[in-house]
């Protein structure tokens, strides 16, 4: 901040505080239900950064982010689920009291340990990111098929979950509002407002992780296996070890969006890895501008905020909106609505309209860096 | 032996249910390259061809045939997919060749309003809508040129969208009025009953086999055949497959590809249609019945290797058997002196979910050493 100021960037240093302003005034401004939704749609757009990183820098399109936000989001819960059972029979879950469960399942056992916890809710989405991307990667199997695969591997993953009311409650999920943390209850005011806060700063931390990723070497190799990955190839790059690396990044933060989440909307289950979720949060980047990190921030608070509106005064249009806001984007929208706010979109559609007057620049300017890459 | 019959049986009819189901995006996705995540919403559109084709025969003037409605509804249901799914290639697809990720979003957006679209308008409005389009579009090809390129070319045109329109208000108006059940939207799921020659089973020998997955197994037989014989012997079928093999080169020998594409795509669509009828024999129709059909479908075409018609028929009786096999829990009775270890294992895979999760599995190891699936297409492509 101080090397902005003596750049004379201080607009920047404005937007900053500015920002920072917002997020410490915000529970004193918005009710406590708006705080909430708040909160949960800025964990998902840590969600969105990785998916820009793999989709908008890497050229992988994943349709099972869903799988890595819900294990973020059930490893939260599990550990606040055991940490407020010590006073039912036998010391675990009511749930299992249920289905006549009496012993912990063996992989409960770690999510005793609050460290342990904060360690698997990343650590746990990354390596299975990083396992399923690499049997893919490793064939060469790339574009949309691997999108389908990762969509198969959703389903895989939505219907074991499911499934399995012994193991972690099946289709009810693990509930986290009545479960207590530091001797208050998850779903009280108090603790939701930290976790907005946390939420906020988890935000702000992500966008420069990966902001410092897309800048560096890294970035640049990304940038080149979405453009051209076996020119990469012939220039002695090993794209599947970037590729596994980067997928399991966009793991690892799904893992913490999803926990965020969970603690804030007070309940994980398998409904976090239905298909359609998981389209929902492509569209999210895709509206915002894939390649523009700030694109995929504001498209995820945008659009699930304008769902939220939008689905109670009007719930039969909701489908009718996305549906038309994914044709839309692709067709008429391809950058997202930064992409083209950063090409000088609002410019040239009032030059269309006559309104501006029309820069002549040479030809060779316009297309600097934006020539055409054949495929 | 009669074990492994039934076991077969069952596995085959299950394979012919996702076979049809995905004989529409083996044509889509393998000969056009386009991903069509609303071919499952042109199943469900094919479904409700096949509910409202029976309430239509319920009626007292058609009760005599009511018998053959399924005949009926097969052709319909073909027709409407197509004509959607024309409508769709027309619109937004043709734009996105060569972009596969970008049609997925685009499909995608597509299969969202289809779904909200049958829970909020009501079906006999649809079906109006859907005669205005068919005869809109068929009207032109079906009038003479004369006519078309007359001095009152223009005139001619829309009067034939007007003849449309009016033709589809006077539908929607009629089923509305005398069909009360689709007059008004819902998105609860309808069932449609099937005619009494299909329901119960055949017996043989002891076993009993369910006449709907009979017919099924008959539909998608006849459906297999009939797209078979039409790429490789028809005109048009080369004409395709030529467009497949070299688009550019094809545009110079003088094959219309614009036509080529919306005929494929049409056919496709149709026989997303076609499955819609056979996947109302089986269970409820809903908004959302196409989206579980989808991903299985997907995984089909990947297995079976993109662009062969026979890698996609081996991949999906290879699928139905394995599903039934693992899901009905088969293994067990097959080989009963399983050491307990294992027979624990089998015993938690015995659902059809957990089935799922098991074939989907052993597909993506198998795509670890065949990553082009069964039959990889041969060629002197550069991996691009």
């Amino acid at each position: 901040m101080l090397k902005a100021f003596q750049q004379r960037r201080w607009p920047l240093v404005i937007v900053w505080v500015l920002i920072i302003a917002a997020i410490v005034a915000a529970p004193a401004v918005v009710s406590g239900f708006g705080l909430n939704l708040l909160g949960r749609f800025l964990s998902l757009s840590i969600v969105a950064l990785g998916i820009d990183l793999i989709w908008g820098f890497t050229g992988l399109l994943s349709l099972g982010q869903g799988i890595f936000f819900a294990l973020g989001g059930y490893a939260a819960a599990m550990y606040l689920q055991l940490n407020s059972s010590s006073d039912e029979p036998n010391g675990i879950p009511e749930f299992f009291g249920l289905y006549g469960v009496d012993q912990l399942p063996g992989f409960w056992q770690p999510f005793h340990s609050p460290w342990f916890t904060l360690i698997a809710i990343w650590l746990i989405p990354a390596l299975l990111a990083a396992l399923l991307g690499n049997l893919v990667f490793r064939n060469r199997i790339k574009g949309v098929y691997f999108s389908i695969l990762t969509q198969a591997a959703l389903l895989v993953f939505f219907n074991f979950f499911n499934g399995q009311q012994k193991l972690i409650n099946g289709t009810n999920g693990l509930k986290t509002d009545v479960t207590e943390l530091f001797g208050q209850q998850v779903g009280s005011a108090l603790m939701q407002r930290g976790f907005f806060w946390l939420t906020a700063v988890m935000v702000i931390l992500a966008w420069l992780a990966v902001r410092w990723v897309v800048r560096g070497r890294f970035g640049e190799v990304l940038i080149a296996i979405r453009d051209d990955e076996p020119r990469l190839r012939f220039a002695g790059y090993n794209p599947t070890l970037f590729k596994t690396i980067v997928f399991a990044m966009a793991g690892g933060l799904a893992g913490i969006g999803g926990a965020l989440y969970t603690v804030q909307s007070g309940i994980v289950s398998p409904q976090y890895m239905t298909v359609p979720f998981s389209i929902d949060m492509v569209i999210w980047v895709a509206v915002g501008g894939r390649g523009t990190l700030i694109g995929a921030i504001l498209g995820a608070l945008v659009i699930n905020l304008a769902r939220s509106q939008i689905s109670t005064f009007w719930p039969e249009g909701w489908l009718f909106i996305l549906g038309g806001l994914f044709i839309l984007v692709v067709t008429a929208l391809p950058e997202g609505v930064v992409g083209w706010w950063q090409a000088g979109g609002p410019r040239n559609l009032l030059t269309r309209l006559g309104v501006a007057r029309r820069i002549g620049t040479y030809p060779r300017l316009e297309m600097d860096g934006k020539e055409e890459v054949q495929s | 032996m009669q074990l492994l019959l039934e076991s077969l049986f069952n596995g085959v009819a299950i394979g012919s249910v996702l076979l049809v189901a995905a004989l529409g995006l083996a044509i889509v996705f393998g000969l056009m390259g386009v991903i069509n995540l609303a071919h499952g919403e042109l199943i469900m559109l094919g479904a409700y061809t096949t509910y409202v084709v029976q309430l239509i025969f319920k009626l007292p003037a058609l009760q005599p045939v009511y018998n053959a409605y399924v005949l009926v509804a097969i052709p319909l249901a073909f027709i409407v997919s197509g004509v959607v799914g024309i409508l769709l290639e027309r619109t937004v697809i043709r734009r996105l060749y060569g972009n596969p990720l970008e049609t997925l979003l685009a499909t995608w957006g597509v299969s969202l309003i289809l779904q909200q679209f049958v829970r909020s308008v009501p079906l006999a409005y649809a079906a109006g809508l859907v005669l205005a389009l068919v005869l809109g579009f068929s009207l032109p090809i079906i009038l003479p040129d004369k006519l078309l390129e007359g001095p009152r070319a223009r005139l001619v045109r829309a009067g034939s969208w007007l003849v449309s329109a009016l033709a589809g208000v006077l539908l929607a108006g009629g089923l509305a009025s005398q069909i009360s059940r689709i007059a008004r939207a819902t998105s609860r799921n309808v069932d449609v009953t099937a005619p009494k020659w299909m329901r119960g089973g055949i017996e043989l020998s002891g076993m009993t086999f369910p006449v709907p997955r009979l017919v099924i197994i008959v539909i998608t037989i006849l459906a297999v055949l009939g797209i078979t014989w039409f790429l490789n012997r028809s005109v048009w079928g080369m004409r395709i497959r030529a467009v497949t093999q070299n688009r550019s080169m094809s545009d110079c020998l003088g094959i219309s590809t614009d036509t080529v594409d919306v005929l494929t795509f049409g056919i496709g669509s149709g026989l997303a249609g076609i499955a819609g009828v056979a996947v109302s024999l089986l269970g409820s129709v809903g908004p959302n019945v196409g989206t579980s059909y989808i991903v299985g479908c997907f995984m089909v075409v990947v297995l079976g290797g993109v662009g062969n018609l026979f890698g996609t028929v081996l991949a999906s009786f290879a699928i139905g058997v394995l599903t039934d096999l693992i899901g009905a829990g088969r293994l067990l009775s097959i080989w009963p002196s399983m050491p307990a270890p294992l027979a624990s294992v089998v015993d938690f895979f015995a659902t059809t979910s957990m089935a799922q999760v098991m074939v989907f599995a052993l597909i993506v190891v198998f795509l670890q050493f065949r990553p082009a699936g069964l039959f990889p297409q041969r060629g002197r492509m550069v991996e691009a």
